[in-house]
């Protein structure tokens, strides 16, 4: 066992483990994207910084990739560390503001506009589909294509992949498009804080790039042409 | 592309088990000019890694590409030195003349055009590669000219066969007197016998006629690094370019390729390999 410092109170984990499972085993929540139980961490997202360190050295740190050591000091909440998340949140804004999942941390935060040019992506390339479609449904059907500004998720040449099994995990597991695909259950859909007040799938036309990888979409049954 | 011809490529690379997929990507690019499609879904099974992998790698690499490339790449340098000395209107001009955006090819599948970000000669820029070859101090007015030689083939050799070993027959360009000894064999051809002087030695040398070999055969063992001067046989004419050598800077040593016509021209320092075969003989 490791004994650690979380937010000043002494606490013990097994070795091994991320601050961010030993932080809210403790009851500290620290809030996520990119990291889902079940698969291999990431660090992608980086809306789970910590600050670890004292003074001058204190550095902020990804609590999801991060192993407890003996003796850190650890801070889930510090005024850097807020600082830091509304930042990221403010650029998470900027790329996909029609998600809900990142609608609502914003709003846990309190950022409720951001300063940068507002883009209309559907996609934060937090990795989570790739790594669901790898790691729990062994199939690699999807994965990460190019580098840099353009970096974008799909299926290799942009086919229908031999491998995918239309399980339907990846949009499950997506926090950025789940929007779209939850057509099913309209209520959900429906955000009510932007100007996005129709279930997507109904408007099929201004979707066309929807980051759908199957076909028929399971979720909204509609056919890409 | 013959699905047999990759697979070839795969095992030479103890069929893909340990070797990395980019030296095996990057053969395969060396033969096609790019990466098709059924070659990554063949590496991807030869070697038992998912086709998402490979494909991340090969968009990852700005070296490959997914797409037919043309027969000649032109380089244009955008580093910092370059830019600053005016490689962006460079690039544009290459862009008007070809009728292409960087990174197109041309509809006659000529000529590629790409932008790199150095090509570590940062003194000499602006630069421009075409096929390897380097241009210096690049300026507009110059851009048609080097279209010019892109599109007659610097190069030719290189692209259009995979063996780059193969026999050469060479004559001396001043008096057409041909070069060979078929008296004496290197590398199990004829060899190519010429004079050479360096310091206070004057003797014959044989060369192999493999372009490619390096083999020499000599009277006087010439030091690592000496610049040679080279000389006929016959009229004892100095064999010497105009041209320096691309990787040393040395004097290059012409000599005429009897059959097809046209220029072999290799570096007179000891040990430098720098040679160059220009069958159109536009480079001289």
């Amino acid at each position: 066992m490791v004994t650690l410092h979380i937010n000043g109170l002494e606490v013990s984990a097994e070795e091994g483990t991320t601050l961010l499972e030993a932080s809210r085993f403790y009851g500290f929540p620290i809030p996520t994207l990119c990291h889902l139980d079940g698969l291999s961490p990431y660090g992608a997202c980086r809306l789970c910084v910590v600050e670890i360190g004292q003074g001058a050295n204190a550095k902020l740190v990804t609590s999801c990739t991060y192993p407890v050591e003996e003796g850190l000091q650890v801070r889930t909440a510090s005024s850097r560390v807020v600082k830091a998340r509304k930042m990221i949140l403010e650029l998470f804004l900027a790329s996909c503001p029609q998600s809900k999942t990142i609608q609502d941390l914003a709003s846990s935060y309190d950022v409720r506009q951001q300063r940068f040019k507002q883009e209309h992506d559907d996609c934060i390339l937090c990795g989570r589909c790739v790594r669901v479609c790898e790691e729990q449904m062994a199939a690699k059907a999807i994965g990460f294509r190019s580098r840099g500004e353009k970096r974008s998720l799909g299926t290799p040449f942009d086919l229908k992949s031999e491998v995918c099994r239309l399980c339907g995990a990846c949009m499950y597991v997506c926090p950025a498009c789940q929007l779209r695909c939850t057509y099913t259950e309209p209520d959900k859909a429906i955000c009510g804080g932007c100007a996005n007040l129709s279930p997507p799938c109904l408007e099929k036309n201004s979707f066309d790039d929807m980051m759908c990888y199957m076909e028929p979409c399971v979720a909204c049954e509609i056919k890409k042409d | 592309m013959h699905p047999e011809h990759i697979r070839e490529i795969i095992d030479h690379h103890e069929g893909g088990k340990k070797a990395g997929i980019i030296s095996i990507l990057e053969d395969i690019q060396a033969q096609y000019s790019y990466l098709p499609e059924e070659a990554l879904k063949i590496v991807a099974e030869k070697t038992g890694r998912s086709l998402v992998d490979i494909y991340g790698v090969a968009t990852f690499y700005k070296a490959f590409s997914l797409k037919p490339r043309g027969k000649h790449l032109i380089s244009v340098c955008l580093g910092t030195a370059c830019h600053v000395r005016g490689g962006p209107h460079i690039a544009e001009e290459f862009e008007r003349q070809l009728e292409i955006k960087t990174g197109e090819t041309t509809k006659d599948r000529e000529i590629t055009l790409e932008t790199v970000n150095c090509l570590g000669a940062c003194a000499l820029g602006p630069i421009v590669t075409v096929d390897g070859r380097y241009f210096s101090n690049v300026t507009s007015p110059r851009v048609k000219e080097i279209i010019h030689k892109a599109k007659a083939g610097l190069d030719r050799v290189d692209i259009q066969t995979d063996e780059r070993i193969f026999p050469v027959e060479v004559a001396c360009p001043r008096c057409n007197h041909s070069l060979m000894d078929r008296h004496h064999y290197i590398d199990g051809y004829p060899s190519i016998r010429v004079t050479v002087s360096f310091g206070q030695k004057h003797g014959w040398v044989r060369l192999s006629c493999l372009y490619g070999s390096f083999s020499v055969d000599q009277e006087y063992e010439a030091p690592r690094d000496t610049v040679v001067n080279f000389f006929c046989p016959h009229c004892h004419a100095e064999l010497i370019g105009a041209s320096e050598c691309m990787t040393c800077g040395a004097p290059m040593v012409p000599m005429l390729v009897r059959g097809e016509g046209g220029m072999i021209q290799i570096c007179s320092r000891r040990g430098c390999k720098g040679h160059m075969l220009d069958l159109t003989g536009v480079n001289l």
